[in-house]
């Protein structure tokens, strides 16, 4: 495939905060232009903007990518919106990088913004719309079930316990204690808050759950010629992959995500990495759920199944660990503003790679890290993986 | 994040703010409404319900027998071969002892939802149900149940024709 390569070169992001005064538009502007004054770029240098943000049911907006397009500095550019759920935040890079490497478009402009808060009085009230109408939403069904049933099957699969999966909760809690923009960073907590904390959906604890946020990130992607022009350390995105799995969730497996497994591969494949446990320096898998980091770094083959939760005791996914997991603090520490949030951990690589990441620095020069994420009815994985 | 910037944009808004009125919003309750035709598979999975039968779909190509029913087998893509009378037994394959509601109201008694994974599937699948007349503490992966239907009368060709699944 004749593809031109595409780096990264620039990145904004804005507080994640439980409900922001900022409109969506204002939080996506706030990000775009963070993104663009990094490498100095003016907006009529941008060819392109890709937007991605959760269901117009969460805002109550009719095309909420168009409603938040001046706020991602899209009138009078070619512009798209793109959605998978969860995994959109890794998704709306990808979708931006073929623009780029297609050779259609020279510099593209990716944000993701949310803003939770609006939907009352819970968003998981626009949540239940997942669940298929007939065979399933009659049961009433809330969110919540169906995470805590996966984290039930995995923890059974592998004869885990509570203990061993909340050492990633603390883990990313304490990491995000170091980022400017986190909103449940802390220093302090044990693993006996996250055990102690209120049983919600069992297994599923309070703790164990990311919060609801309000936020925007992000990136300006840019080819080849023009990333060398303007950045004086462009970070390339070297493979992406995305893969959906079946929707009738209850005739797979819960314990593995195979549809993580297919985009790592491909992915991977991309990036000419053939030892991932030796080829990657960093991770960012998606941690909506403590459970869910384990499950994916299984996933993208990083630990055997069922022994990323031992890793994870012996301290291989600290920051200073052998494979640092989440340094950025994931979503369960700097906070869950769907797609924002997966393009925080895009963005948490474009900073590390660059060594830029001030207190969250992970150590030794890190030169190539994963980010994936997670969503739709959990079965979409999308990943990329990016190196200096 | 990165040490080149030291402020970030993004104001939180706390409990205060609009106790006391600074800060200024407006809202919608919006009135949707929605009927869903239950197709081909799923009308006839309801009305056999209504019967109080339990039934999947078989494809002979990669030999599968599958609940919920579908018109089609998304692997072979081609029509699915015949429908199967299933039992209404089954075995816990996943479950969750849920103390909240969607809007984080708290239930004193949990809802126990469940992955049933239904007998004579193949390879065994299930379908998401919940489960009654059992002791939270003793619910476990593995458990076998059986469905309790509604008494005929009360049936409506519904997936709630079935209340739950009870131990065996
Ligand atoms: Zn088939």
């Amino acid at each position: 495939m004749a593809m031109r390569k595409v780096a990264v070169v620039g990145a904004g992001m804005t507080r994640f905060v439980r409900r922001a005064l900022e409109t969506g538009k204002e939080l996506s502007y706030e990000a775009s232009k963070m993104a663009l004054d990094y490498c100095d770029l003016t907006l009529d240098e941008v060819d392109c903007v890709v937007h991605g943000t959760a269901p117009d049911s969460f805002d109550g907006v009719h095309m909420k990518g168009e409603y938040l397009s001046d706020g991602s500095g899209a009138w009078r550019k070619p512009y798209t919106r793109c959605y998978v759920g969860g995994g959109t935040g890794v998704f709306a890079p990808i979708h931006g990088w073929y623009h780029v490497a297609s050779g259609l478009f020279d510099i593209c402009l990716v944000v993701c913004e949310e803003k939770m808060s609006s939907c009352q009085p819970h968003p998981q009230g626009a949540f239940l719309t997942i669940f298929d109408h007939t065979t399933e939403r009659p049961l009433k069904p809330n969110l919540l079930w169906i995470f805590a049933m996966e984290m039930n099957r995995y923890m059974h699969t592998y004869g885990l316990k509570k203990e061993d999966i909340a050492l990633v909760s603390v883990k990313n809690k304490r990491n995000a204690a170091d980022h400017p923009c986190s909103l449940l960073g802390d220093a302090n907590i044990t693993l006996q808050d996250v055990l102690n904390s209120e049983v919600l959906a069992w297994p599923v604890q309070r703790l164990d759950v990311s919060p609801v946020t309000d936020g925007a990130v992000a990136l300006v992607l840019a080819a080849e010629h023009v990333a060398r022009r303007i950045c004086d350390k462009p970070i390339w995105i070297e493979g992406v992959g995305w893969n959906l799995d079946t929707a009738y969730w209850t005739n797979r497996d819960l314990c593995y995500p195979r549809y993580v497994e297919k985009a790592a591969r491909m992915a991977y494949e991309m990036a000419g990495i053939t030892e991932p446990r030796k080829q990657i320096h960093i991770a960012e898998p998606y941690d909506p759920f403590d459970y869910k980091e384990l499950h994916h770094l299984e996933g993208l083959m990083l630990f055997d199944r069922g022994k990323a939760p031992e890793a994870t005791a012996l301290g291989i996914t600290q920051r200073n660990g052998d494979l640092p997991v989440c340094p950025s603090g994931g979503l369960l520490g700097v906070g869950n503003p769907i797609a924002a949030a997966g393009l925080m951990k895009v963005a948490e690589l474009f900073w590390q790679l660059r060594g830029e990441a001030g207190a969250r620095q992970v150590p030794g020069q890190p030169r190539r890290g994963v980010a994936q994420a997670w969503g739709d009815l959990m079965q979409v994985g999308t990943v990329a993986v990016l190196g200096v | 994040m990165t040490v080149k910037i030291d402020k970030f944009p993004g104001v939180y808004l706390h409990e205060s703010d609009f106790e006391q009125g600074r800060v200024l919003y407006n809202t919608w309750d919006p009135q949707a409404q929605y009927a869903w035709d239950a197709g081909i598979a799923i009308g006839r999975y309801l009305s056999e319900l209504k019967q109080g039968h339990l039934v999947g779909v078989r494809c002979n190509q990669c030999r599968r027998t599958v609940v919920p029913p579908r018109a089609f087998c998304e692997w072979c893509f081609r029509p699915m071969d015949d429908w199967v009378n299933l039992p209404d037994t089954g075995t816990v394959n996943t479950f969750s002892l849920c103390y909240v509601t969607w809007d984080m109201q708290y239930l004193t008694e949990p809802q126990i939802p469940a992955v049933i994974d239904i007998d004579g599937t193949r390879p065994s699948v299930g379908i998401m149900h919940l489960l009654g007349d059992v002791d939270p503490k003793k619910v476990h992966i593995g458990m076998r149940v059986q469905a309790v239907w509604k008494p005929e009368e009360e049936r409506t060709g519904s997936i709630l024709d079935i209340r739950h699944f009870k131990p065996v």
